[in-house]
């Protein structure tokens, strides 16, 4: 599920969510990929995938990590890997989370509190509410807009 | 980098090696073409290819269309899609049983089509009793009730746009009358061309989408082709296809070796036919600036964005206006 999508664009998770997927066409999605792709080739548990479900870039042993091109989405990126720990919490598995900017040379530690535990679950239903309506969301213009893949599908 | 078509005209064989694609004529020649910058493959010669090749093709997500010795187009290998919408394709079929939301797309198509038709006469003298004719027509179709009754507004409109070409290029390469199969005189043969290749290149941009392409409104999808790809080239022809004939008529740029006659059959030759597609490719890629997009957009790109258009109408997100070109 792209919770992250919920913090970026509603209207980009209803239509991600319904097929329409146009991250195959964005240089930007391309780079993320490669990113991660290279970073951190020593890990060897990498992209592995969870019940079809959530993709982890790499599972260590005490934590899971998320590589990320920079900070500028730092919130959708948070909430990203905060379901990932709940997700596996569910499953039984304890793990923190690091989200690592190998670009910026810059990390961030995220833990699954009581506190974040209720965001994650409201994010979820939340996420629920917006895919339940027949119609997509509203086009709101955003700062970040242009560098959408999804920029042509909604304003051209 | 910019992706382009590739039209190939030589005969012999078309390959991959490693990562390239090769292709070599009768004479044992080759030429590289990097997959990276192919947006799509025209074959007008007699290829020889394999399946690894095709194969090779899919990977990249690369279509390739074929086009027979007169230059009508005969089919296309495409890629298994990556981009399915069921949600989308339910929506189509349902746009398409409906009456009332089928017509209201036809009517959209052809209100495209009609503007660009009066767009392109509007340059030229002596069109007057022409552009009166297309106008009436274009009136009576949005209160057409049916899709047949809207065809023949179409039809109406359409023949007496082609009659216009003989006015518009002042005679020379005379036309008597629009002709498909076979097409008879030398306008006809450059007009079914342009259309053959226009339909193609919908194509290709409809297969970037999640739309179906054979589910369409204007047309039936009754025709066993991508109708889909006809209707969205109705808007397209006049705008891009129409021009580049009067360009190369009224600029003197075709000869006689362009064209062949046969027993009443006239098309291009491989001259012909690469003078018109030196300028169809320029002609998409020409840039306008988008308004809304604040960004400057090619032809091609405008093919695109009028199936997001169409997407965005099935999702009930905003209704369909066709484009009408403002530049």
């Amino acid at each position: 599920m792209k919770i992250n999508y919920l913090y970026v664009c509603e209207r980009k998770l209803w239509l991600f969510d319904r097929g329409i997927q146009l991250e195959e066409n964005s240089e930007k999605v391309l780079l993320g990929k490669l990113l991660s792709e290279y970073s951190y080739p020593s890990e060897t548990r990498r992209e592995v995938l969870i019940d079809d479900l959530i993709k982890i870039d790499v599972m260590g042993e005490e934590e899971i990590r998320e590589i990320k091109y920079s900070n500028s989405l730092a919130s959708a990126n948070r909430i990203q890997i905060l379901y990932y720990l709940y997700y596996l919490k569910m499953l039984g598995i304890e793990r923190k989370g690091i989200i690592n900017y190998p670009k910026m040379r810059r990390m961030e530690e995220v833990s699954l509190t009581p506190e974040a535990e209720r965001e994650v679950e409201q994010a979820i239903k939340r996420v629920e509410e917006v895919l339940s309506s027949p119609r997509p969301p509203e086009v709101k213009r955003k700062s970040y807009c242009p560098k959408c893949a999804y920029y042509e599908f909604c304003f051209g | 980098m910019t992706l382009r078509p590739y039209y190939i005209f030589s005969s012999g064989r078309i390959m991959r090696r490693e990562n390239t694609i090769y292709v070599e004529n009768e004479k044992g020649e080759k030429k590289a073409l990097p997959i990276e910058e192919v947006e799509s493959l025209h074959i007008f010669g007699e290829v020889e290819m394999n399946t690894k090749f095709l194969n090779f093709l899919s990977q990249h997500g690369k279509p390739i269309h074929f086009y027979n010795y007169y230059g009508f187009y005969s089919g296309s290998f495409v890629p298994r899609s990556k981009n399915i919408s069921g949600e989308l394709l339910v929506k189509q079929v349902e746009y398409y049983l409906d009456n009332e939301k089928r017509l209201y797309l036809a009517k959209a198509f052809v209100e495209g089509a009609t503007f660009h038709m009066l767009r392109n006469l509007r340059n030229y003298d002596g069109t007057e009793e022409f552009v009166r004719i297309i106008s009436e027509e274009q009136a009576k179709s949005f209160e057409a009730k049916t899709v047949p009754e809207l065809m023949g507004c179409e039809g109406r409109a359409r023949e007496a746009y082609y009659q216009a070409f003989n006015t518009i290029t002042s005679g020379r390469l005379a036309m008597n009358k629009r002709e498909k199969r076979p097409p008879k005189d030398p306008i006809n043969a450059l007009i079914s061309f342009g259309n053959s290749v226009m339909y193609s290149v919908v194509l290709s941009e409809i297969y970037k989408t999640e739309l179906n392409p054979t589910i369409s409104y204007l047309h039936e999808p009754r025709e066993r082709r991508f109708s889909l790809s006809l209707d969205i080239s109705e808007i397209f022809k006049p705008l891009i296809v129409d021009p580049i004939i009067f360009k190369l008529i009224n600029n003197s740029m075709l000869k006689e070796e362009d064209f062949e006659d046969e027993l009443d059959f006239c098309y291009l030759t491989s001259s012909g036919k690469k003078k018109f597609l030196k300028e169809f490719e320029e002609k998409l890629e020409t840039t306008i600036k988008h308004r809304k997009l604040k960004r400057s957009v090619s032809y091609r790109t405008l093919i695109r964005l009028e199936c997001y258009k169409l997407i965005r109408h099935l999702l009930q997100d905003e209704f369909y206006k066709p484009l009408k070109a403002w530049w």
